[in-house]
């Protein structure tokens, strides 16, 4: 990736909280606290710290440390599509 | 915690502004459920032809204040959620929102401190409701917010949080202006860096930390936490930038 690549998907980076309500939605649960492990480098945090890109037809979550993708998600008008390979787990409390 | 999150039409009771490119919006809410600072409401603004648009706001107010909310909200140019809310919104008007959600960028009295709080622009939003739930609680936690704005014009609850500070010897707010700055300013006058930084930790111990301001920011300020020997286990981010979630 280049240099002006790199400054341009900066400045549309949020994280993984700017999507909590879409996350909720999908999971029913909140999400953000959840805690999850990089399949690529091993960086475990919670999911509201993963580096979040939205500002397309999907929204991906990258992981922090070392920017690869860990989650996938696209909606459609009768689906969600869920590609979460480049995470080891998601740790989703049981509801007391 | 409910597990679903409901929409619901809330009305705009008042509005403030805070400054020339902020507004703070109160809303009476049918369905109020405490929330937690740091937490969030997403607000959805639909069209007469079916399009909407959906953006997250920061709850400002603090969660002791029952049936009602506070979300400040800074106008973006082009912003079609927020121009919206800074030019149309008055009192009586309604809002479809849900909320509050949230769960990873929030703190509460009962979570201790000592707190380190790190503001850009209107980053300072959810850290104002954790300063305001403190204050509530009447919490004696040593509490320093590290705030940078373009000018003083642009300082969001600039004389609120100076009365706070004043009620409470452990909570200190430290202001930095990063393009103009007053005949006679005090504060510091440039962007945060390291040094700015250990001035304002020196003698708080291990501090949680809460950064809230746009991307580059947040990127800097965390990084520079962690070299000055900060614990990356204690820091806590979020970034908001020009975009949302489109419904």
């Amino acid at each position: 990736m280049s240099d002006v690549e790199t400054s341009v998907t900066d400045e549309l980076m949020l994280d993984g909280n700017a999507v909590a309500g879409m996350l909720q939605e999908i999971f029913a649960m909140e999400m953000t606290a959840t805690p999850t492990e990089c399949a690529n480098c091993g960086h475990e945090g919670a999911i509201g710290s993963l580096l979040c890109f939205n500002q397309a037809p999907g929204l991906i979550l990258r992981c922090p440390a070392c920017k690869q993708v860990m989650i996938r998600i696209v909606q459609t008008p009768d689906a969600v599509y869920l590609d979460a390979r480049g995470a080891v787990y998601l740790r989703l409390a049981r509801q007391q | 915690m409910k597990r679903t999150l409901d929409w619901q039409i809330a009305t705009v009771k008042a509005v403030k502004q805070e400054t020339p490119h902020v507004k703070t919006i109160t809303l009476t809410l049918p369905d109020w459920v405490q929330h937690k600072a740091g937490q969030h409401y997403d607000v959805r603004l639909t069209a007469a032809d079916g399009y909407q648009a959906q953006r997250s706001y920061s709850i400002a107010s603090q969660p002791e204040r029952t049936g009602e909310i506070d979300l400040t909200v800074e106008r973006i140019e082009d912003g079609e959620v927020s121009s919206y809310i800074d030019e149309v919104l008055i009192p009586g008007d309604l809002v479809e929102l849900r909320g509050p959600i949230g769960g990873y960028f929030v703190w509460e009295v009962a979570l201790g401190g000592p707190l380190l709080l790190v503001a850009g622009g209107s980053g300072v939003v959810p850290l104002m409701s954790m300063i305001r739930h403190r204050a509530s609680a009447k919490s004696a936690i040593p509490t320093r917010l590290l705030y940078s704005s373009r000018s003083f014009e642009d300082i969001i609850y600039r004389d609120e949080l100076e009365q706070l500070t004043n009620e409470s010897s452990a909570l200190k707010v430290f202001h930095t202006l990063t393009r103009s700055q007053p005949s006679g300013w005090t504060g510091y006058a440039r962007r945060i860096d390291q040094p700015m930084l250990r001035e304002v930790v020196e003698g708080l111990g291990l501090p949680q930390v809460f950064i809230c301001g746009p991307t580059p920011l947040v990127e800097a300020v965390a990084n520079d936490l962690v070299q000055i020997g900060l614990n990356p286990t204690h820091i806590r981010t979020e970034r908001f930038g020009p975009s949302g979630t489109s419904a």
